[in-house]
């Protein structure tokens, strides 16, 4: 009778402009299956999903969802109270919680009336707790959203589409800030709940995940559905190869001497509100021509580290040496002129201005220099030159230096941070989760500049939670946990791991 | 059923004619009142374009009108751009005005060459310290500006009160509470032989170019640009965040003092405490309606000084009150608010699927 399907995207087609976001695609996903929805950035999967779950009205095409009995039903488009009662439910990349509201109030938030909240709340929480025990999504219920980690965020997420009866899940680049434990745990809960009946859609860049935990995989190129292969038909090769349209290669990583300590710190000590903002006396090395990888579990001072390195944060004790000069001021202008570029975390919140033109974006850290401004005034001729060379030799691709940067794809985006960065031939490049939200190829442009880099001497400290690029790109890889640092001295996974959660190996 | 959609960009045509579209929409709304007050609709809105075009000196007296505007509009333009929310413009008026008749009315004398600029940067400083206080308070401890500044203009207020009634008060002024005349040295000279426009519109259209100039092209535009859009990525770039607003504080605080010195020492002569028919306030519908555009700001001060004088006309002519006036000015910037919110969305006409 039924063929078990739950879900068919129909000819979705959605232009923003001039810009064809999808093209005709079509899919169809099964139940208790996991879909991997592969693609670089720009592709159209997060207009794809946003589509399915209302926020975007297709120019054309339709959805079918299957009812509670199994029977599919035509989808309402561009109602996400529609998408919410068909049963899908959507965790985004960057998560929509109440941050002074607590993990169990947001995961009710939106279902109950207001005022039966309070009679609901103990038969709520037992829910919650229900869905919690079955799928191993552990989350502190009682905490202000603000003080959670954002792999705890992640799974009140998850918890709150389920907690709305979701069976069908779209994740939208669920791994992008997990660690490689919690992302295997999350998988382990996604297979358990799969196995219940649920349906997942993951979008993800990492094709080591997409390989071995799901079913099926879809690739969008261009806005177009390019590929579809089962899981177990495919290998990485066959995979990129689809989603780039030609072979990638892995930037080499030669042996190299390294030379004088551009970055020391002595027992450093940062006082903060919690663990995320603490450093508990961390001692740190990086030389010349030298990639020092920072592994560790979100949320063991990797947000102070990167702060006091940037000049947002002062240290409460301990010394910082940035090449032969001790570093007294603690600011973002006093970093830059040490030598000091920085690759935010948060690109679109601390490394653009959205609303100012890509050429602004690029000369912002230096608008003193003589090519830049003279007496005051900006030499707006000399900026777009200057914007319009590194745009090429960037490769960074929007619709050019004078529109808004806000306009850029996410890739474009930390192209256009990586040209202003290099281009001032730091001594030290703090890259704090360069390649978060990447798609492959960028991915692989920020592996190939960081080793340029290093190759022309600047040392380079790589703060990551993928632990794979860690690998890949590091020289010497450092553990922090609790606020402070240890050398692993080894780049075996396991034992890095070990060492991440606390544990010595 | 509309479905609201944000727009991937406003399109030049759509930022651009929305204030101008409102601007007569809100006119035309008038006719409603004007209705209601039982008077000729098209007389009324005749008597209302001669009361601007009518005379040589009817024009003149909307530019007079226009030029505290202007003052004032820059300031809110400047301080809204760098989303430092200046709401104290008519005290940092009178903050200007003050220290205008403090140092103008015969403590000091020179030649105008010197008395005027003299004047007008004293009555800048005033403001620009007026302004600079709460700031000083928003950086340092986080008091929000908004209700600082506000506040501050009653304060001031009543500092004006005290002022005229002791200190300032004219002894030949027979027990008025105002201030004793700007001596001839400082007076603003006049642009027209028996007009009252005088050199203070000059000095507003002077600076509302240097305004533009200053934000699009000098590096002090540029960081208070990027404060304004985004402080973090500003602070992580090395921008001084908290000098950067100092600074805009500053000039904003000096915009709204000049617009206090321009009437007391060009059109007014002496100080009242209601020197100011609230210029501070409509300043902020100004740069509104002017789209935070310093140029733009010279327009829409020319329409609402056209507003105002016309309908003062009018209501001379038809006994129809004056608060019309008000009116139109107010519609005029929520046609400008509502506007700007269909500029950034898309309207799409939706057949609901049967669900």
């Amino acid at each position: 009778m039924t063929d078990n399907t739950v879900l068919a995207l129909k000819g979705l087609s959605k232009r923003f402009g001039s810009v064809v976001a999808n093209n005709a695609v079509s899919l169809t996903l099964k139940r208790g299956e996991v879909l991997a929805l592969l693609g670089e950035n720009g592709a159209g999967k997060t207009t794809l999903m946003n589509m399915l779950f209302g926020h975007y009205l297709p120019d054309s095409g339709s959805v079918d969802v299957a009812d509670a009995s199994g029977k599919l039903r035509p989808l309402t488009l561009g109602h996400p109270q529609a998408a919410l009662a068909a049963g899908i439910g959507m965790v985004h990349q960057h998560f929509a919680l109440a941050e002074n509201l607590t993990a169990l109030d947001n995961i009710l938030l939106g279902g109950e009336s207001l005022l039966s909240w309070r009679q609901n709340r103990r038969a709520a929480r037992a829910k919650v707790q229900g869905i919690i025990e079955r799928t191993g999504l552990a989350a502190p219920l009682d905490e202000p959203v603000g003080n959670l980690s954002v792999g705890e965020r992640q799974r009140v997420e998850i918890l709150k589409a389920l907690y709305h009866d979701a069976r069908i899940l779209v994740l939208d680049e669920p791994t992008a800030v997990l660690t490689p434990q919690e992302a295997d745990t999350l998988f382990e809960n996604i297979g358990a709940m799969t196995r219940d009946g649920l349906s997942v859609i993951f979008i993800s860049h990492k094709l080591r995940e997409v390989l071995d935990f799901s079913h099926r995989i879809a690739v969008l190129r261009h806005g177009e559905k390019v590929g579809e292969i089962a899981t177990d038909q495919a290998d990485e090769q066959i995979i990129a190869r689809m989603m780039v349209g030609a072979d990638t290669e892995v930037a080499p990583h030669p042996e190299m001497q390294t030379g004088a300590p551009v970055l020391q710190m002595k027992a450093l000590r940062v006082a903060g509100a919690n663990a995320r903002t603490s450093l508990n006396g961390a001692d740190l090395t990086v030389h010349a021509h030298e990639i020092v990888g920072i592994a560790g579990v979100s949320g063991n001072g990797q947000t102070a580290l990167a702060q006091v390195i940037s000049g947002l944060v002062a240290p409460d004790g301990g010394e910082l040496w940035i090449s032969d000069r001790q570093i007294s001021q603690f600011t973002p202008p006093a970093m830059l002129r040490a030598g000091v570029g920085r690759i935010p975390e948060d690109r679109n919140h601390d490394g653009i201005i959205g609303a100012m033109s890509v050429a602004e974006n690029l000369i912002i850290e230096r608008l003193d220099a003589p090519d830049v401004s003279a007496k005051g005034f900006l030499r707006q001729g000399e900026i777009r030159k200057h914007a319009k060379r590194l745009s090429a030799d960037y490769d960074v691709r929007g619709p050019g230096v004078d529109a808004p940067a806000r306009l850029l794809s996410g890739g474009n985006v930390q192209k256009l941070i990586l040209a202003r960065v290099f281009e001032a031939s730091p001594r030290l490049i703090l890259a704090n989760q360069p390649t978060r939200g990447l798609d492959l190829g960028a991915t692989n442009e920020v592996g190939r500049r960081l080793l340029e880099a290093r190759a022309k001497g600047s040392g380079v400290l790589l703060i990551s939670e993928d632990l794979d690029e860690i690998l890949a790109l590091s020289d010497r890889v450092v553990v922090i946990h609790d606020g402070q640092l240890t050398e692993a001295n080894t780049k075996d996974r396991a034992a890095i791991g070990l060492m991440m959660a606390g544990e010595h190996a | 059923m509309i479905r609201i959609e944000p727009r991937e960009a406003p399109s030049r045509l759509l930022t651009l004619g929305v204030p101008v579209v409102s601007a007569i929409l809100a006119i035309a709304l008038a006719a409603i009142p004007l209705a209601l007050a039982g008077a000729d609709v098209l007389a009324a809105y005749g008597f209302m374009a001669k009361g601007v075009f009518g005379s040589v000196f009817a024009f003149t007296e909307m530019l007079t009108r226009a030029t505290p505007l202007i003052f004032t509009g820059l300031a809110a333009t400047l301080a809204f751009r760098a989303k430092l929310w200046n709401i104290g413009g008519e005290g940092q008026f009178y903050l200007g005005a003050m220290a205008a008749v403090a140092v103008g009315t015969g403590w000091v004398e020179a030649p105008p060459i010197v008395m005027v600029p003299f004047i007008l940067l004293i009555g800048a400083a005033a403001g620009g310290i007026g302004m600079a206080v709460p700031t000083y308070l928003k950086t340092r401890f986080g008091a929000d500006e908004v209700v600082t500044t506000l506040l501050l203009n009653f304060i001031i207020l009543i500092f004006l009160q005290m002022m005229l009634q002791g200190p300032l008060k004219d002894p030949m002024g027979m027990g008025w509470p105002q201030s004793a005349p700007i001596i001839d040295q400082g007076v603003l000279p006049q642009l027209l032989p028996r007009m009252r426009i005088h050199a203070g519109l000059i000095l507003a259209l002077v600076l509302a170019v240097a305004a533009h100039i200053a934000l699009s092209k000098s590096v002090w535009g540029f960081k208070l640009r990027a404060v304004g859009e985004n402080a973090a990525a500003a602070l992580h770039a090395g921008i001084g965040v908290k000098r950067t607003l100092m600074g805009v504080a500053m000039v904003s605080g000096a915009l709204a003092g000049l617009a206090g010195v321009s009437e007391v020492a060009g059109l007014k002569g002496y100080l009242t405490n209601d020197l100011s028919p609230g210029y501070g306030y409509t300043g902020i519908v100004v740069a509104m309606l002017a789209g935070l555009s310093p140029l733009g700001v010279v327009i829409s001060a020319l329409f609402i000084a056209s507003v105002f004088v016309g309908a003062d006309t009018m209501s001379r002519a038809m006994g129809v009150s004056s608060y019309l006036a008000d009116l139109v000015v107010s519609m005029s910037l929520l046609c400008v608010l509502i506007g700007g919110f269909v500029a950034r969305y898309k309207f799409t006409r939706v057949t609901r699927e049967a669900a």
